[in-house]
């Protein structure tokens, strides 16, 4: 028995491959990229009888030709890691479809079970499969499962231990083309080498299937000029006989073969499929309903992330605040400078950070929730016809509302734009959403300043975010990244209620991302701020006849980072800033989300026996107006990405260019616009 | 008998089935269309023409939205037999 068996799991989108790999793995998860791309690359360990399995969640796709970088991450996943077992997980509600890429994974001719998911669905809408029979015409085992309910698990592992250990194989000759693709593949065959290392393991058929399809990546891989005439020819041929490329027409047969194989192995009596989901459709994507529900679920989002987390983080404020009491009590001998350092720089600026955790946790709640019912991919659609007028795609919408809950998951995800303009507008403009760590900016802010409107400004200020990324993406569309805007095409699964475990994972690996960036980059801005607050020192002397709120404020004023925030001040003073808040600025650079523990060391609150937060508050209520409050909201928002966004900006369009551009522009825009704010607000306000 | 006539989708109907013909598009996306279901003779049920919005078609059980640009450029054939009176 193989003791250690490495796993693909293969799959179109919402096929409930994610599900299924939850449900094996659980919480042993390890969540990456793929080496050079910034394609999600999920890891898990299942260990079941003694056997140890590897899991690998192969990106979501509907083929493997390669299309899209998610293609050819899975699909050079299965060539270059080869998996022992490939398990393609199918929707079989939904079976000819996902066949699809069945039938590509079977002419890798690589070892294979296939997962019939969501059977209790297919029973349901009235299909019913004969699976030894579907089995024995695809050459493949098949396992009906149900991955939500656990059902079928363990005879799935069953199977793929066994395949795994007889390494069988679906066999090559599996897809007839038809005589006259049969014909070209022969004659592209005979001119192929057979030393070539492709043909090597997958075989001549497969090579001269992916040379016929003109698949990019494998034609680029040094074929003899004989091979490639042959290819044109062939393709040239076919094009001329059908009228059509022979890519379409190699689909077209996939889809020949699956129906075939389902009309002797498969009964339907209704088509009932869509019926509740269509049902639903009628209302939610109504071409004037839809707009109205979609803003007022949003708005639903922000009211109960704002209520329901107050709670929590009332608790979190408590124990931060008892921590930095009793540290204090227990400290042994006179308070110095490690006693300042743990608890000013540390509990202060990580703390400050970590109160936000609960508000954050549900606010990606909530994203997980639409995403796992599949009203995500509904917000899309009814976003497209708004986003095409901005000259954006309605699919730029998905990264822009991850881009509430982080940019840098937000940038990475604009991947699913095929279209290179398209692709940098969106990432060009994310910032301007307000992402996660900006929250804590306006929830420190609103409170004090707009106690009685808090969902309305948290609301405008958000907005705000989106009208300027709108009108930033359209300034883009026909400057400098002027062309046709690419059609929209996407799929619209069936709603589906979302399991408790998904949702949990979900929100908690994206809620760790932003708990290690605290104990890590905040974590180190948060001592060298700290640093920089309290040197260098000033003499004692010169402190003498001061009460203490004096000696505090004197002393930033003499330290680092208030010499450097004073250097500022006089250029962000039309805006309405002052020193602390042109210093804040400068530490926000690093992360979002430091203004606020900056803003917390520099009042001192950080010790502050009745919780960091309300201690802060006060303080800006005596010294701000309102208006001001507004201006530093609408400054964090539109100014300077953080450092990660920059870098993600950097590495995504492959170009300093493009990021340098992100930070100048935005920060030029930033700086325009809250001056003007501030300069017109001052005559009425 | 099949009728050749090949028009827009967008001039589809709600409710309206129609058989694939050819996509006015570039390489990669009419490959996408064609992994997702949408090859050549494939039937599609015009669930919604979300006229001016997007476009809602039903192939082979699922659904797939199509931009209203992309509407224009899928070519269909409205055979007689399925054609509503």
């Amino acid at each position: 028995m193989t003791a250690n068996i490495k796993i693909a799991l293969a799959g179109n989108p919402n096929s409930g491959k994610t599900t299924l790999f939850n449900a094996l793995t659980g919480a042993r998860q390890h969540v990456g990229n793929y080496p050079g791309v910034t394609v999600e690359k999920k890891e898990g360990v299942c260990r079941r009888q003694g056997v140890t399995m590897q899991i690998v969640d192969l990106p979501g796709t509907y083929s493997l030709t390669g299309y899209s970088v998610e293609e050819l991450v899975a699909r050079s996943f299965i060539i270059d890691e080869r998996p022992d077992v490939v398990v393609d997980v199918i929707d079989s509600s939904n079976l000819e479809r996902n066949l699809y890429l069945a039938t590509q994974l079977i002419e890798l001719n690589v070892p294979i079970v296939l997962a019939f998911n969501m059977s209790d669905v297919a029973r349901h809408r009235g299909f019913v499969f004969d699976i030894p029979k579907l089995s024995q015409l695809l050459g493949v085992p098949i396992v009906s499962m149900v991955g939500s309910r656990n059902e079928g698990i363990d005879e799935l592992l069953k199977m793929v231990t066994e395949a795994a250990r007889s390494g069988e194989t679906p066999g090559t000759c599996r897809i007839r083309y038809g005589s006259e693709v049969e014909d070209e593949l022969a004659r592209i065959e005979a001119h192929l080498d057979p030393q070539h290392d492709l043909v090597a393991r997958y075989g001549k058929r497969w090579l001269a299937l992916k040379l016929l399809e003109n698949d990019k990546e494998i034609t680029e891989l040094h074929h003899s000029p004989e091979v490639l005439a042959a290819v044109q020819f062939s393709r040239e041929h076919l094009a001329a006989v059908f009228g059509e490329d022979p890519e379409i027409i190699i689909a077209e047969r996939r889809y020949g073969f699956i129906s075939g194989a389902c009309q002797e192995a498969v009964q339907s009596s209704t088509e009932l499929r869509h019926d509740m989901s269509d049902k639903a459709d009628a209302v939610l994507t109504h071409p004037i309903l839809g707009l109205p529900i979609f803003v007022g679920l949003m708005y639903l989002v922000f009211q109960l992330t704002f209520t329901l987390g107050e709670y929590p983080m009332v608790w979190m404020e408590h124990f931060l605040a008892f921590s930095g009491e009793s540290l204090s009590a227990w400290w042994p001998g006179d308070p110095g400078p490690l006693h300042s350092l743990v608890v000013d720089g540390i509990i202060g600026g990580v703390g400050g950070v970590m109160v936000f955790l609960p508000n954050i946790l549900l606010l990606f709640l909530a994203i997980a929730f639409l995403e796992d019912t599949g009203y995500m991919a509904r917000a899309a659609f009814i976003m497209d016809h708004i986003m095409h007028k901005i000259g954006l795609h309605g699919k730029s919408f998905i990264p822009m509302l991850i881009g509430f809950g982080c940019s840098v998951p937000a940038i990475m995800a604009t991947r699913i734009l095929e279209n290179r303009r398209n692709r940098l507008t969106t990432i060009m403009v994310i910032p301007l959403i307000s992402c996660g760590a900006r929250f804590p900016i306006y929830m420190m802010i609103i409170p004090a300043f707009f106690p009685n409107h808090r969902g309305l400004m948290l609301a405008s200020i958000y907005f705000v975010g989106i009208l300027l990324a709108i009108v930033l993406a359209r300034l883009l569309r026909v400057t400098l990244l002027k062309g046709e805007t690419l059609p929209f095409v996407m799929e619209l699964p069936p709603y589906r209620l979302p399991t408790v475990r998904g949702l949990l994972i979900h929100t908690w690996q994206r809620g760790w991302m932003y708990v290690r960036k605290a104990g890590t980059v905040i974590l180190a801005i948060s001592i060298v701020i700290w640093a920089a607050t309290s040197y260098p020192k000033m003499d004692a002397a010169a402190l003498q006849n001061m009460t203490p709120e004096q000696v505090s404020t004197a002393e930033l004023q003499h330290s680092v980072v208030g010499r450097i925030g004073k250097t500022l001040a006089p250029a962000l003073k039309p805006l309405g800033f002052d020193w602390r808040i042109s210093t804040s600025l400068v530490g926000a650079f690093a992360a979002k989300e430091v203004f606020v523990s900056q803003l917390g060391i520099m009042y001192s609150v950080g010790e502050a026996e009745e919780g960091g937060s309300e201690a802060l508050r006060a303080k800006l209520q005596a010294d701000y107006t309102p208006l001001q409050g507004f201006c530093v909201m609408l400054f964090c928002l539109i100014s300077m990405p953080c450092v990660a966004t920059i870098v993600i900006t950097r590495q995504e369009t492959g170009s300093w260019r493009w990021a340098l551009l992100q930070l100048l522009g935005l920060t030029a825009l930033a700086y325009v616009i809250t001056m003007a704010v501030y300069q017109v607000g001052r005559v009425f306000v | 008998m099949t009728n050749t006539i090949q028009v827009p989708l967008s001039t589809i109907r709600t409710g309206q089935k129609v058989r694939l013909g050819n996509i006015k598009a570039g390489h990669g996306l009419r490959s996408r269309l064609a992994a997702m279901g949408m090859v050549p003779n494939t039937e599609l049920l015009v669930i919604s023409n979300g006229s001016p919005g997007p476009f809602v078609v039903a192939v082979k059980g699922s659904r797939i939205a199509l931009g209203r640009g992309m509407a224009h450029k899928v070519m269909v054939e409205q055979t007689p037999t399925l054609e509503t009176p």
